[in-house]
């Protein structure tokens, strides 16, 4: 309960800390804001050129909407991977670089991952933004599905707090969880139809008697992806079993995360 | 009277590691078990701060304070025993943690100030007074990487006094700024006390202390040895913690040709006994052991006494009262003494240097530096700054009220 209470007191940190995070974050570059525009840019079209022209990726036509474009096939799956990656190597900084504070001033410790999450939220969002614009612009009218795109946003958005709480702080106690992570991270972005198409990995499948698919989309991510593609690409619902799946895992990975950040966080201030 | 804050047997553990392998692979090697020794910081330590007390904790380095400072405030938790809080806490750890340097201080008011617990309408109230207080008016929107390290200070201090605590927790940071700012923050701080607000301090200036505080908690190696009247409490601290530096006694260099020696120098009280503790106004003898391998010209006597930080006291020699033989053949040997019929250093630990050089100065047969530490404690004139006391006596017709 009195966990509770704290956290009701900490909303107005959390605000703040998160802009913190943002207006600290392109301080004294020429470009500012346009860079967390000008990454994604960079990504799609090196992968555009790499895997739509020299591999020869056919990106599937979306339905209903007709929608052909590898680009923006791409991008409806790039932009959360982005969030889910981003948000899992801030998290793992979150807490060592604010030593100085866990040291000196006492409050929520958990106010540091959340709002590193949600200074990338924002960002997420803005990006988000501008992509809805490109496909109403290339005739997709996303403007009544903006509510479905904002909750699977919010599913994901507990998943990745729940990573986040996690690693921030395991990183504390073993610094080579950020190694591993990295690592991770790159398989992670192949492990999910993010520049493939999910076709890819049934065609596969019916060539073996192992069930590929199966295990293929036990991964919450390819969910996540699927569940983002078929909204923003295709304009429909998403299938109801990837909602309900990706939501068991956001609540089961957040259950988690703040378990294991109340046992570990007890030495914190000595450790970071 | 109500509690503002209860240490109920508290202990604390610091894990001093050995070989610290932050490394999955190394932990999953050991199986999960990091090698370390145990250290307690604290050991099971019980007081109440009664609510509006002024309240200080003294003791040597390491031995609890600023870790029982922090454990108040939350921000390290006993492993043993429990700290309950009634009311608001600010500590003043250390300032300005949390500024961000690419953020104006402005913007790092409004952070900062969250970070103690203030909400926005709250810190829009105490803007002005925060950056009065600071004296920044001219700078507040820069950025604060470009601030003095004493504008910085400043800042982060004026937003914690200005978080308007019930309790306020200071560690060691009351000598902050030029002379201008301590005033106001003296002032500050008796605007607290007097409003009823609870006052913990931490520090080595145990002037302050004794003016500021009613009562005080002596930690010795992580446990409570003496909780009490402030100034009683620093009177014992004073005492025995010069009794223990004296036991160690460090000794000093020596230099010199060696025609003739200082063979030793002795602090003797009034019944030529050795002594390494004196009190203040105390009959005291020193005496200079010496003795000439061959036959040296005019020989000088001279000594200075000197505190711990290098600060020369005095420094008489016979040469100062011209009393300098001619000659002292060689084989001789005997000793001279300074008697000092009222010793007038005020308490603390001093250290003696002896020296036996000829009457111009220019050649130095035997020089002990920092040859003999010794103590002097609270005696008559019962006196607290400084180094010596003037031994003089007020008077005047209104000062005749019972002492």
């Amino acid at each position: 309960m009195t966990r509770l209470a704290e956290y009701a007191g900490a909303r107005e940190l959390t605000v703040n800390l998160t802009l913190r995070e943002l207006r600290g974050r392109y301080k004294r570059s020429a470009l500012g804001w346009t860079w967390s525009l000008l990454n994604p840019l960079s990504t799609v079209i090196v992968f555009s050129v790499v895997f739509a022209f020299f591999l020869k990726i056919d990106p599937p036509t979306g339905h209903p909407s007709g929608l052909h474009s590898f680009p923006m096939f791409l991008l409806c799956g790039l932009l959360p991977f982005n969030y889910l990656s981003n948000g899992m190597n801030g998290s793992l900084d979150a807490l060592l670089a604010n030593s100085n504070l866990i040291r000196k001033v006492y409050f929520p410790r958990e106010v540091l991952v959340v709002s590193t999450v949600g200074a990338l939220l924002v960002t997420f969002l803005v990006e988000l933004a501008v992509l809805g614009v490109i496909l109403l612009v290339l005739g997709n009218m996303i403007l009544p599905w903006i509510p479905m795109v904002l909750a699977l946003v919010a599913i994901q958005s507990v998943f990745v707090l729940g990573i986040g709480l996690m690693l921030s702080v395991l990183n504390v106690y073993f610094r080579d969880v950020k190694h591993f992570i990295a690592v991770a991270l790159q398989a992670l972005f192949y492990s999910a139809p993010i520049v493939y198409p999910v076709r890819f990995v049934e065609d596969a499948a019916s060539r073996t008697s192992f069930p590929l698919l199966r295990v293929y989309q036990l991964n919450p991510l390819v969910r996540f992806v699927e569940a983002y593609r078929a909204v923003l690409y295709d304009l429909r619902f998403p299938s109801f079993n990837d909602v309900a799946y990706v939501s068991v895992w956001a609540v089961a990975v957040l259950a988690l995360g703040l378990f294991v950040f109340h046992r570990l966080d007890r030495r914190l201030a000595e450790e970071v | 009277m109500t509690t503002a804050i209860t240490v109920d047997d508290v202990s604390k553990e610091y894990r001093l590691y050995h070989e610290r392998n932050q490394s999955l692979k190394a932990a999953l090697m050991r199986r999960a078990r990091v090698r370390y020794e145990e250290f307690w910081a604290l050991r099971d330590v019980s007081f109440e701060v009664p609510e509006g007390a002024t309240f200080a904790i003294i003791g040597e380095n390491g031995s609890g304070k600023s870790t029982l400072l922090k454990c108040m405030a939350h921000i390290l938790r006993p492993e043993k025993g429990r700290i309950t809080t009634a009311g608001k806490i600010s500590a003043l750890l250390e300032l300005g943690a949390g500024f961000h340097p690419e953020l104006t201080g402005r913007e790092n008011i409004f952070l900062n100030g969250s970070i103690l617990g203030l909400s926005k309408r709250q810190l829009k109230q105490r803007f002005d007074e925060i950056v009065d207080f600071a004296g920044l008016e001219h700078f507040i929107d820069t950025p604060v990487k470009n601030y003095s390290s004493g504008m910085y200070v400043r800042l982060g201090f004026s937003i914690a006094i200005n978080v308007d605590p019930d309790i306020l927790l200071i560690d060691e940071v009351l000598a902050v700024g030029d002379a201008e700012f301590q005033q106001k923050c003296l002032e500050k701080f008796d605007e607290l006390r007097t409003s009823g607000k609870t006052i913990v301090i931490v520090s080595h200036t145990l002037d302050s202390i004794r003016n500021l505080c009613g009562t005080a908690a002596w930690l010795e190696r992580g446990t409570l040895r003496r909780l009490g009247v402030a100034s009683d409490v620093i009177d014992e601290y004073l005492t025995d913690s010069h009794t223990d530096r004296a036991a160690d006694g460090a000794y000093g260099t020596r230099w010199g040709s060696g025609e003739g020696r200082l063979e030793q120098i002795e602090l003797l009280d009034v019944s030529e006994q050795p002594v390494k503790r004196v009190c203040t106004g105390d009959t005291v003898v020193l005496r200079f052991h010496y003795k000439a391998d061959e036959a040296i010209q005019k020989p000088v006597f001279g000594l200075a006494i000197y505190t711990l930080d290098g600060v020369r006291v005095t420094g008489p020699s016979t040469r100062d009262v011209g009393l300098v033989p001619d000659q002292l053949e060689a084989g001789a040997e005997g000793y001279v003494d300074l008697r000092i019929d009222r010793l007038l250093l005020l308490p603390g630990t001093y250290d003696i240097s002896a020296s036996l050089h000829n009457n111009a100065g220019t050649h130095v047969w035997d020089m002990r530096h920092r040859v003999l530490r010794f103590d002097v404690e609270f005696g008559h004139p019962h006196e607290e700054y400084g180094f010596t006391s003037l031994g003089g006596n007020w008077e005047g017709d209104i000062l005749d009220g019972p002492r």
